[in-house]
């Protein structure tokens, strides 16, 4: 199976044509090593930081920001953003704070303080 | 009349950090003017993550960026005016602005400008159609929906490719609604390669180049839009018009500095990048008054929006001190490939490197960028590729400063 994909590593953005074979991955476009990695990452294990924001139910009409405390595997962003989407919680909040513990390996913090 | 050293209007991330930057520079005398009941500007509704990276040394989300800044605000007690509106500024640095309390008037020894920018809207496009609920500009619908927790629509089509309407394309799928459409007018995207792979092709979303909304339909919410492509001049080819059914439309088409006080000061504006024009301090052509962040130059990442602002902050607490270079400038223009430079003028008695900041006036591959005064080369630049969409930054080092003999020129050709 073969892969087109657009390495995001700098600016630059090489187009990286990844060849998948018995479970082993060919980079080829890439101008340098860490577009290999790249590569090889996206195929095999891509992650993705998730942003969203939940409801503040002690307060009118308002939104903490929150994000997962690391990248999440890919394929379980909607799951994520579903149960983010059914979590109300009360102020005061303060950044860094744990919203909801442990999805996927990473927790859902607060970014914005709510007094 | 409140008396000052320096005042700072807005307080976005701009005005945060050349205010702390006068602070720390010496002068404790700080003013900062935000129209908004919280500082951190637009920051406060950019959730997403990327802000940082080259200033903090830290992946943040927007919030986290401006709590940082915010911080640093507060543990100096710089006073803050909130829900404070300016509404005039004189040359004589006499700032004049309006709260419930009703009208202030502040006397500044320097006055900073960092009103940040506001998005262009659907009456500057000239869109044909009727007037129907459901049209957006991207920032508004970003507000609505992550600071306030409303849902702004389920099939969306956004116009511009631009940052911000790619993060939303991104950030509306994410919660559900179904994004049929990014059009971009011109024939490559504005927005940065990231966002263009992490919010349209993460999602499928496609994104189409050299197309525009020809036609929008409805009567009390929107129904639909008639896409269509164009050609070399920008205008519509009628065979390929296209119906898309949508109920929200989103424009991501533009950021205007906004300048309307810059202006009322009578301060000389460029065309180009629709700020003034400032020297290598940010200081306008009227002395004693400074200017950063977007309300200057349109940025694409704020970490640039905050060096900018300390140096401007600087250079308002040098000038408050009686330090600040005087004296004469020389003028910098934009030759090949080079749509503006900034600063537009420099002083070759500074005593520390000059960075110039840049943008190219369309795509181009491996490049080489050339600074010169007469015939003396000032700095030299290589560059893989550049885009309009990403501002490229070339510094002059002051042992250059003895060769300039004229305007400094900045061009580029590809190798």
């Amino acid at each position: 199976m073969k892969r087109n994909l657009t390495c995001i590593v700098c600016p630059r953005g090489c187009a990286l044509e990844v060849e998948i074979s018995e479970g082993k991955c060919t980079v080829k476009g890439n101008a340098c090593p860490k577009g290999e990695t790249y590569g090889i990452d996206e195929c095999t294990s891509p992650t993705r930081m998730v942003t969203s924001i939940v409801r503040v139910s002690n307060r009118e009409d308002t939104m903490v920001s929150v994000k997962t405390s690391c990248p999440i595997p890919k394929d379980n962003i909607f799951d994520i953003m579903s149960k983010i989407r059914n979590t109300e919680i009360e102020a005061p909040v303060k950044i860094g704070d744990i919203i909801i513990e442990d999805l996927y390996g990473a927790d859902i913090i607060a970014t914005k303080e709510i007094v | 009349m409140i008396e000052c050293d320096i005042l700072v209007v807005g307080g976005g991330p701009a005005g945060m950090a050349a205010a702390v930057a006068a602070y720390d520079s010496g002068v404790k005398d700080v003013i900062i003017l935000d129209r908004e009941p919280e500082l951190g500007g637009i920051l406060r509704q950019c959730i997403h993550n990327g802000f940082g990276l080259h200033k903090l040394g830290a992946e943040l989300t927007g919030p986290e960026y401006a709590a940082v800044y915010k911080d640093m605000v507060t543990e100096r007690g710089i006073k803050v005016y909130y829900e404070t509106m300016a509404l005039d500024v004189t040359n004589d640095k006499i700032v004049t602005a309006t709260n419930r309390n009703g009208i202030l008037n502040f006397k500044a020894k320097a006055v900073i400008l960092a009103m940040g920018c506001r998005e262009r809207s659907r009456g500057a496009l000239n869109i044909s159609g009727s007037r129907p609920a459901g049209i957006y500009s991207a920032g508004a619908a970003q507000k609505l929906m992550n600071c306030e927790g409303y849902s702004v629509g389920k099939k969306v089509v956004i116009l511009g490719s631009g940052d911000i309407g790619l993060i939303m394309a991104r950030r509306m799928s994410l919660e559900g609604a179904k994004v049929e459409a990014v059009c971009e007018l011109m024939s490559y995207s504005g927005g940065l390669t990231r966002n263009i792979v992490q919010c349209l092709e993460d999602f499928g979303i496609p994104l189409y180049l050299s197309t525009t909304v020809a036609e929008i339909h409805g009567d009390k919410r929107l129904e639909g839009v008639t896409i269509a492509q164009v050609d070399e001049n920008r205008r519509v080819i009628e065979e390929t018009k296209r119906y898309i059914e949508c109920d929200t439309l989103l424009l991501s088409v533009g950021l205007i500095p906004e300048n309307e006080l810059t202006k009322m000061a009578g301060i000389e504006m460029s065309a180009v990048t629709s700020g003034a024009l400032v020297d290598e301090n940010r200081q306008t052509e009227v002395d004693g008054i400074f200017a950063c962040g977007n309300v200057l130059q349109v940025h694409d990442l704020v970490d640039y929006v905050s060096d900018e602002a300390e140096i401007a902050g600087n250079a308002a607490a040098k000038f408050v001190n009686g330090t600040l270079e005087k004296g004469e400038t020389v003028n910098t223009t934009a030759g090949n490939g080079v749509r503006y430079v900034l600063p537009q003028r420099v002083h070759k008695t500074s005593k520390e490197d000059i960075a110039l900041f840049m943008r190219v006036t369309e795509p181009f591959g491996k490049v080489r960028f050339t600074v010169k005064s007469g015939e003396e080369v000032l700095a030299t630049a290589v560059r893989l590729k550049v885009a309009p969409g990403e501002m490229e930054k070339i510094l002059i080092k002051k042992e250059k400063f003895e060769l300039i003999n004229g305007d400094i020129i900045v061009s580029l050709e590809e190798i």
